[in-house]
């Protein structure tokens, strides 16, 4: 482990607190690891009620801070919830995780801590995590009437529908969503640095170019394609007028000239030096 | 009659009279912001209140995870807009425990500086709005009076009175110029103390905020521990816990200060624990201002911290950093970490998921008055109507944060 030289809040040492817990805890811990200075616990899913019930009345973690849901939809039990835990007495945080799926509820907590209530259904919110015991599982950041859970990974940032306020219907009324412009998501990674996309024009230097297509010669189909024809020659007969067409006089005739607002002195001669152009209405000579 | 019942007048005997629901918000100027609560009463006592919160939901948590490191910053400016630089120090936290980055010493200094000064504006607003909602007018007006100081300090800092976006990855964005320093040195030992005693002598010992406020919502230890209460909540309570001291970030353990805290847990310990903050945070910003070293304010790490504008003139290099660094964004290598810090709320903790991509994978924030809130139905149990706006004055929320 580096040195640590960051400024972020510093705890209680994590020094043997891993290697503790993993014991005093048994076969409830799936796996255990301590990176970044953080401890996090892997615990069985049915356990957790009871590891966590051991670990606040046994190891002195009194508060239940937050209950953080994460999505890996690459895994088999795609939902990762995270407790984290805060020892007022030892000074000391850990982070304990149970992974599950969209079909296996998680035992709830709120018999340890009234806080995970709200925890619980912010998860189950957000992610769509069950949690069995839990008797007010209702929805609670999004709107009343809500469906889908939206910060699954594979949910839209747009998100599905939108709504406004219709002056025809006096309400505010539902609408999918009508984006103006498509939504904008933009890779910044450098194209060497695992960035998997094909450039612009990339498509095309994998396929082989089909041959040009000799052997069918352009052809004009008829006469009517090209314009061509009696009527057209007709035209061309006449020929083009030797005259430009006569001007065409308006009867209202020519508007005067605007009065000059108001009779200004002429500008006084420049003083000093000669100047070295001429001025705009002169004809230039040199030319 | 067979089987026929016929429904008696609600008016006739007093086993008729049933208790009524009625809607508390959304708007309603005591619910500081957007708050529809459910309220059951029994005549004026409240039996149950089911707060209903989400209003101002804007999913940031998802924005977040579309954004780079850099971008998604000024997201937590918009969280909870009282104390906008707070959100940002546990973000900027987060990150830089993820990339065990050093700050310079006068960044951290600069840090814990402007965060005491929004500690000092964040109750401001929220003292004055809690003794509005029991009542009085003046000492709102005069504690704004100190709110558009602190605001026309950080604008002096950032450029932005609100949202600064001022704390950055590896320090703070811009250093400050000495005469800020000095102002604001000035306005702690002369200003603050002055208008504020007198707002503050016209509040705590008057018998009608007492009133409101003494014996209301007591909430024990053992409660606010196990509803997961933090910052002047649960100092009020008793327990001196608090996070700058206990699990100091940045220069807070160069720092000397005490943590007050309540005898009884009411709304009126909250309130007071909230005013001797005050003065403990102008002694942080004084100690800061005193012992600030001369020094870079971010990293000289040009892989995290962009070089500066008069660098990128003279050096190719620091013009690639500065393109990459706004374009691609520094790259985070995979873990996770929970920082919390101390808000003038409470405890805000960033849980922050990384891939090792340019962009967080998942960034949980950990509002503080979502524990508080939930307890709003326990703590008003028994009370009497008015008696929850004391009540969630004296818990300090505000929507941006709790609803994300």
């Amino acid at each position: 482990m580096a040195a640590v030289l960051h400024s972020a809040p510093r705890i209680a040492s994590n020094e043997g607190v891993l290697d503790t817990l993993t014991t005093a805890l048994g076969d409830k811990v799936v796996a255990g690891k301590e990176e970044h200075g953080e401890v996090v616990l892997t615990i069985a899913r049915g356990e957790i009620e009871n590891a966590l019930r051991a670990l606040r009345d046994d190891h002195a973690y009194q508060q239940l801070m937050e209950i953080a849901g994460a999505d890996y939809p690459g895994r088999a039990e795609r939902f990762e919830i995270v407790y984290m835990l805060l020892s007022l007495t030892k000074n000391h945080r850990i982070m304990v995780k149970v992974q599950a799926a969209e079909d296996t509820p998680v035992p709830t907590v709120t018999t340890l801590w009234p806080v995970a209530g709200w925890l619980e259904r912010e998860v189950f919110d957000m992610y769509g995590v069950l949690f069995e015991g839990n008797t007010d599982l209702r929805r609670i950041l999004t709107d009343y009437g809500f469906e889908g859970h939206p910060f699954r990974k594979d949910f839209p940032l747009t998100g599905y529908q939108e709504l406004r306020y219709s002056e025809e219907e006096g309400r505010v009324v539902y609408e999918p969503v009508e984006l103006a412009q498509d939504f904008r998501s933009f890779d910044f990674m450098s194209p060497w640095e695992g960035a998997e996309y094909i450039l612009p024009g990339d498509e095309k230097a994998s396929e082989t170019p089909a041959p040009p297509p000799v052997n069918e010669p352009k052809t004009t189909e008829s006469a009517k394609d090209t314009g061509a024809g009696e009527k057209a020659d007709k035209k061309a007969a006449n020929g083009t007028p030797a005259d430009p067409p006569a001007e065409v006089v308006s009867e209202k005739g020519d508007a005067d000239a605007p009065e000059p607002t108001e009779d200004r002195p002429d500008r006084a001669p420049r003083e000093g030096g000669a100047s070295d152009t001429k001025p705009a209405t002169e004809v230039d000579d040199d030319k | 009659m067979s089987g026929l019942q016929l429904e008696t007048s609600p008016t006739t005997g007093d086993e008729e009279i049933t208790n009524y629901t009625i809607n508390f918000g959304p708007q309603h100027p005591a619910a500081h912001g957007v708050l529809r609560m459910v309220m059951e009463l029994d005549g004026e006592i409240i039996e149950r209140i089911d707060p209903h919160v989400g209003l101002l939901h804007r999913g940031t948590e998802k924005l977040i995870e579309y954004k780079t490191y850099l971008q998604a910053l000024p997201y937590f400016d918009r969280l909870d807009y009282c104390s906008p630089l707070a959100m940002e120090h546990s973000y900027v936290l987060a990150i830089e425990k993820l990339l065990n980055l050093e700050v310079p010493l006068r960044g951290q200094y600069l840090r814990v500086m402007f965060a005491e000064l929004t500690r000092i504006c964040n109750h401001m607003l929220n003292m004055g709005s809690h003794v509005m909602d029991v009542g009085a007018m003046t000492p709102n007006l005069w504690m704004f009076e100190l709110r558009e100081d602190c605001l026309n300090f950080f604008e002096r800092a950032s450029g932005a009175r609100m949202h600064s976006a001022w704390f950055r990855p590896g320090g703070v964005h811009q250093d400050v110029p000495l005469k800020l320093l000095t102002d604001i040195a000035d306005w702690c030992d002369n200003r603050l103390p002055e208008l504020f005693g007198d707002a503050m002598s016209l509040v705590t010992d008057n018998r009608i905020f007492k009133q409101r406020n003494v014996d209301i919502a007591v909430v024990s230890q053992e409660d606010a521990i196990a509803w997961g209460f933090s910052g002047p909540m649960i100092r009020a309570a008793g327990i001196p816990w608090d996070l700058r001291k206990s699990q100091p970030y940045d220069v807070y353990d160069r720092m000397e200060f005490d943590i007050p805290v309540g005898t009884n847990s009411d709304c009126y310990d909250r309130f007071m624990v909230r005013m001797q903050e005050v003065y403990q945070s102008a002694r942080i910003i004084k100690q800061c201002v005193a012992e600030m070293p001369e020094g870079p304010v971010a990293s000289t790490d040009r892989k995290i911290v962009p070089p500066k504008r008069g660098e990128m003139k003279q050096s190719m290099e620091a013009l690639i950093h500065h393109f990459k660094l706004y374009t691609e964004g520094f790259h985070v290598p995979a873990g996770e970490v929970y920082v919390a810090t101390e808000s003038p709320k409470g405890e805000f903790g960033v849980y922050l998921v990384s891939d090792g991509s340019n962009k967080p994978y998942r960034c949980k924030i950990r509002p503080t008055a979502f524990s508080h809130l939930q307890a709003m139905d326990f703590m008003c149990k028994g009370h009497m109507l008015p008696d929850a706006t004391a009540i969630l004055g004296a818990i300090d929320v505000v929507f941006g944060e709790c609803d994300r």
